[in-house]
């Protein structure tokens, strides 16, 4: 069996006219932890949303375990979505019910274990993510990273084969954001799972990741161990990894050349 | 030839735009109930239903109070004040009935359902549930779908019955009009299937109505706080609008030729 679980060839996709992947490859080994990175706004949450088959690309293909996701029957997508799970940046928990209801959601919507098995497996999940004392809290009632964090245990929930991460780090304090990395790195080792983190923070997710993408402009600029990452001679991965203003990546968004804005003529 | 562009791309949108509340009416309509379900349409039915009960009992009460005063008004100039009973009865059953609490019903439970849905949006919940490979239209749409469906022309009636004792109020305990007259009269007029049924009919496609805009405009919202705050005011709008339409339309068909 390919030890591939997520395979996109060739895949190209436009949204209002814009096109956000131009033709992108790119490979998501089993049991490993895949970083993509990339400046906001390319499309990265994208990328996770045609994974789980809510987006479709115009061209190309999106292979899970080798079948084409965008082609299956919705039935056939729903028992695929069993086997993946998504960490949404906001966490995405219900928040008309507790903590402990948002991580039984799934659990109580796919299985039919008794009300004590659901119980044990929710509160094992919680103690994973160091939440089992916060079972009771309202998601209005949790700060930002332990909203992310129940928000994973209710992710691992079902035992997935696969976690998309989108944005994980964003927005954290220092010591959330270790949690985060530890959870992430711990996770998949001891569940033997497979990670696709998806985000901008390049020094985190280098420290965990096994192998990296850097998306920008449409394509992926750069791709390898965070090793090779690091020492790539590509000046826009450079940038992006040194955060430089201006590079490759232009500081200004396209633009009229002053002279034209302001004395109305072509330079 | 630009306003022709326009007229066109707003023409298309517009197509597209019920193409999609179709779509999803059809998978409200037919997401096969499961008896998980059941608790969360009795769930929402206290939500849109129990929870609008206020103020559809208080609007029925002034409404009928109001019909009672100026029907007498005009009733006691002809001396067929004894009328006043079916008067007030037939007003409300067959037209302010579900009429008014359809009314009610968009600006009180219509305007939450698509402000609730739209946050779901907004918050990335259908997406989480999608990828939970939970259908949101089985699981968020169709139980408040049919929870308005069953609470509405519940809520009519409750109306109309309200409405009935405060035209008794006014008639009969204020300004003296015959009791037993206000109500054998009432009796002997209202007939059961031309005028209570037909309401009940009305309310249930007020309701149909109502809560296919509400949910829509909630699922189709811009997850934006402008975006929510746009589909909300558009939902109170379309739902009134299409509720005094098409109350035209029924009123024609069921009362309108003999």
């Amino acid at each position: 069996m390919s030890d591939i679980l997520v395979d996109i060839n060739k895949m190209h996709f436009q949204r209002g006219g814009r096109v956000i992947y131009d033709s992108i490859s790119l490979q998501v080994k089993k049991g490993g932890i895949t970083a993509v990175m990339g400046p906001s706004g390319i499309g990265k949450t994208t990328l996770l949303k045609v994974i789980g088959g809510q987006l479709y690309p115009d061209s190309g293909e999106v292979l899970f375990q080798g079948e084409n996701i965008h082609q299956m029957s919705r039935k056939r997508l729903y028992d695929v979505r069993r086997k993946m799970s998504m960490l949404f940046q906001s966490g995405a928990l219900f928040t008309n019910i507790s903590v402990f209801d948002n991580v039984a959601f799934p659990l109580r919507e796919h299985t039919k274990l008794a009300e004590t098995v659901i119980e044990t497996i929710v509160l094992l999940k919680l103690e994973a993510v160091g939440l089992r004392g916060a079972a009771h809290l309202m998601p209005n009632e949790l700060s930002g990273g332990m909203a992310r964090r129940a928000a994973l245990a209710r992710a691992i929930a079902l035992d997935p084969d696969m976690i998309m991460y989108d944005e994980p780090f964003a927005g954290q304090d220092p010591i959330s954001m270790g949690v985060l990395v530890k959870l992430i790195k711990e996770l998949n080792s001891a569940l033997g799972l497979t990670s696709i983190v998806v985000t901008h923070d390049v020094k985190e997710v280098l420290t965990i990741a096994d192998y990296a993408y850097i998306m920008a402009d449409k394509r992926i600029i750069g791709a390898g161990t965070p090793e090779e990452i690091r020492n790539s001679s590509s000046e826009l991965v450079q940038q992006f990894l040194q955060g430089n203003a201006d590079g490759p990546v232009p500081f200004h968004f396209p633009a009229q050349s002053m002279q034209e804005t302001f004395m109305g003529t072509k330079s | 030839m630009n306003w022709l562009i326009s007229l066109g791309a707003s023409t298309l949108s517009r197509l597209s735009a019920i193409g999609n509340a179709s779509l999803m009416l059809w998978g409200a309509l037919f997401a096969v109930p499961r008896l998980k379900n059941i608790s969360l349409i009795i769930q929402q039915v206290y939500v849109v239903g129990v929870q609008s009960l206020l103020i559809i009992i208080v609007s029925g009460l002034f409404i009928g109070m109001v019909i009672a005063l100026q029907g007498y008004t005009i009733l006691v100039n002809y001396g067929a004040e004894g009328s006043l009973g079916p008067m007030v009865a037939l007003s409300l059953l067959r037209e302010l009935g579900p009429v008014v609490t359809a009314l009610l019903f968009a600006g009180r439970a219509g305007s939450a359902l698509t402000a609730e849905i739209g946050l779901m949006k907004a918050t990335e919940q259908l997406s989480s549930l999608e990828m939970m490979a939970v259908d949101p239209l089985r699981r968020i749409i169709a139980p408040r779908f049919w929870a308005g469906v069953i609470s509405m022309p519940l809520l009519a009636l409750i109306f109309s019955a309200i409405g009935i004792l405060g035209g008794h109020l006014v008639g009969v305990d204020w300004l003296g009009v015959d009791s037993g007259s206000y109500w054998s009269i009432m009796q002997s007029t209202v007939e059961w299937d031309k005028d209570v049924i037909n309401g009940v009919i009305k309310s249930i496609v007020f309701a149909l109505v109502v809560v296919w805009i509400a949910l829509y405009k909630g699922y189709d919202a811009i997850p934006t706080s402008e975006g929510i705050s746009k589909a909300t005011t558009e939902t109170v709008v379309f739902s009134s609008l299409a509720i005094l339409g098409i109350d035209f339309v029924l009123t024609a068909l069921m009362f309108g030729i003999n």
